[in-house]
């Protein structure tokens, strides 16, 4: 298990308040990584600077090469990849023609300039990869809330992103669909570091490799599910009252 | 019916059609008056094949295409000004509008403009270069919807009190009486014929033109842009580079639009290139159905029409009754005349299977 992505002492400032505070993170490949915390921890902060949208002191190394500074779409091209938290995909294209755009970063002027002849492999690997095989000419718009998150996803495997970073990818699912979605992080996981922004605490200890938990913008914990579970200062800002107050209980 | 067209025989038949319907019909029918008022609203239709693309496919509401459009029709007339003057006095005379404004040297920058190839290269060239810069300073900054939108119609404005104050352009009076278009007498009926044939022919390739783009991989990342540019960007394409293109495109297709213009109605002035005539071809997309191929040159030519046709009859009315067909359009038929066909379908089945599933 390489390491794919390392974070050291981000930090992101709005305006004096600090959103991220010192941040170190490391994701490697072959993992399932989530990011928990507490409303306002800093998770999504923490993936906006990674990604070059939010400015950020502190550095951030893929393969060797500091991606600080460097714009958005030079980020993307290194093989950092994001999903949002509410699907974003391109409603009135369809599913191929998502796929297909989102596997062609990098082409040629000649080659945009013309007409699809075929679908590239990957894209049709991917579709049925991802589950919408059968929706290959369906307009993305008309997709189940589920389907747009694995589109989304999917757009990121056949972008050839090994660092993917994905904001509450299970929000609105149902139990199946969450299943899949799991199941489909570890799958894709085998080679890439996904890194997972999550509040299910279900869904986190069914699928997590491992578990940073930002609370206040600054690393509370990390660990394996059983080590972040146990940690005492966790539960109290995160797990919080249920335990506080089954001792209240307790010793009443 | 509509999925044929979309096939490649289709879309032979479709062009097959056009054209039958510009150089045999229309010629065959029309009065010398009337063809050439129809290939001045075909100008117009050009301008709106590329608006429908910036727009209607790239999502960037250009408000201020008269700049092109002027651009486009100032070389055109200096070389045709220029062409008047040698033939009546020799190479180096000064045209005759700047004799009555008392200008008596030419100035430097109308010299080239004597070569034709020269003008032809300019009217290619400069519009679609100043747009690739606007587009590249203002895309870049991620300016876009209401932002841009007045950015563009300002710049019309702008450009507009910029010409009135020159008076080696003419001023506020604009270029006019044009004698010859390449040496050919523009009074000449045959030759005012020849001009409509060149701009439906040119009408005919911008519509080419713009059906590819819309087909290709480009046009579809365009529509991408339009609908999610954060997304585009977050895989790995400089949103702003494709946006400068279909911009610089429309750019391209109002400055030629504003070629021909010239030698067909025979006067350009800030008047047709200001801010209200850059609403006026808005207009004509916005009921036409802006994301269509066609849509934008049927709008086009039907304001146009309504425009000749109503200022005709009642002067006056025609101001209101342009507004009140644009507020009609956005209330009833956002996705323009176009659109009919899908909407009345929607009536049909009451919900569309889009919204069954959303």
């Amino acid at each position: 298990m390489s390491v794919a992505l390392t974070c050291k002492n981000i930090e992101v400032d709005f305006d004096g308040f600090k959103a991220v505070a010192g941040v170190d993170l490391e994701l490697a490949r072959g993992e399932v990584h989530f990011l928990i915390g507490p409303n306002g921890a800093g998770k999504t902060t923490l993936v906006d600077a990674i990604t070059g949208l939010a400015k950020y002191s502190g550095s951030v190394v893929k393969d060797g090469e500091e991606l600080r500074g460097k714009k958005v779409h030079h980020i993307a091209r290194k093989g950092i990849g994001r999903t949002f938290q509410t699907a974003t995909v391109f409603e009135n294209l369809t599913v191929a023609q998502n796929l297909d755009i989102a596997a062609g970063a990098g082409r040629s002027p000649w080659t945009l300039l013309r007409r699809r002849r075929h679908l590239p492999q990957i894209v049709v690997d991917t579709m049925e990869r991802i589950g919408l095989k059968d929706q290959a000419e369906t307009p993305a718009g008309v997709l189940a809330h589920g389907q747009k998150q694995w589109l989304e996803i999917g757009m990121l495997l056949v972008g050839d992103a090994d660092v993917l970073l994905l904001d509450e990818p299970i929000a609105g699912m149902g139990h199946d669909e969450r299943e899949t979605t799991g199941l489909l992080l570890h799958d894709i996981a085998a080679d890439r570091a996904v890194a997972v922004v999550e509040h299910d605490m279900d869904f986190m200890r069914a699928f997590a490799s491992r578990v940073t938990v930002l609370h206040a913008g600054a690393v509370l914990a990390s660990g394996s599910v059983d080590d972040v579970s146990g940690d005492a200062r966790v539960q109290e800002v995160y797990l919080g009252t249920a335990t506080k107050e089954a001792a209240d209980a307790a010793t009443a | 019916m509509f999925k044929f067209f979309g096939t490649r025989a289709g879309t032979w038949t479709g062009f097959a059609a056009a054209a039958l319907v510009l150089f045999g019909l229309a010629p065959l029918v029309m009065t010398g008056f009337r063809l050439g008022l129809l290939a001045q609203f075909l100008c117009y239709a050009i301008v709106a094949v590329g608006i429908g693309l910036a727009w209607g496919r790239g999502g960037m509401l250009t408000l201020g295409q008269g700049v092109f459009f002027g651009m486009g029709a100032y070389l055109m007339a200096m070389h045709l000004k220029m062409a008047d003057a040698e033939f009546r006095n020799g190479p180096g005379a000064v045209p005759d509008f700047m004799e009555l404004a008392g200008i008596r040297e030419l100035p430097a920058y109308w010299t080239p403009f004597s070569s034709a190839g020269f003008t032809i290269a300019a009217i290619l060239i400069l519009p679609t270069a100043f747009a690739v810069l606007l587009g590249l300073a203002v895309f870049k900054r991620r300016v876009k919807g209401a932002y841009f939108a007045i950015l563009s119609q300002a710049l019309a404005g702008a450009f507009a009190i910029l010409l009135i104050g020159q008076q080696s352009l003419g001023g506020f009076n604009g270029l006019s009486r044009f004698r010859y278009f390449f040496g050919y007498n523009l009074d000449d009926p045959v030759n005012q014929q020849m001009l409509y044939f060149i701009v439906a022919g040119v009408l005919l390739v911008v519509v080419a033109v713009s059906l590819q783009l819309r087909r290709s991989r480009y046009g579809e990342l365009l529509v991408a842009v339009r609908d999610a540019e954060e997304r585009v960007r977050f895989l790995g394409y400089d949103a702003a580079n494709v946006k400068v293109v279909a911009y610089a495109v429309a750019a391209l297709f109002a400055s030629i639009a504003g070629a021909v213009f010239v030698p067909i109605v025979g006067i350009i002035s800030p008047a047709s290139i200001g801010i209200v005539p850059s609403i006026m071809f808005i207009l004509g997309v916005a009921i036409g159905g802006r994301a269509s191929l066609v849509g934008p040159v049927v709008g086009a030519l039907a304001v146009a029409w309504a425009q000749t046709a109503l200022s005709e009859q009642f002067p006056s009315a025609w101001t209101y009754a342009q507004g009140l067909l644009f507020i009609l359009v956005i209330a009833l038929l956002p996705g323009g005349i176009a659109s009919i066909a899908s909407v009345a379908k929607r009536f049909q089945t009451k919900r569309t299977p889009v919204e069954a599933a959303a």
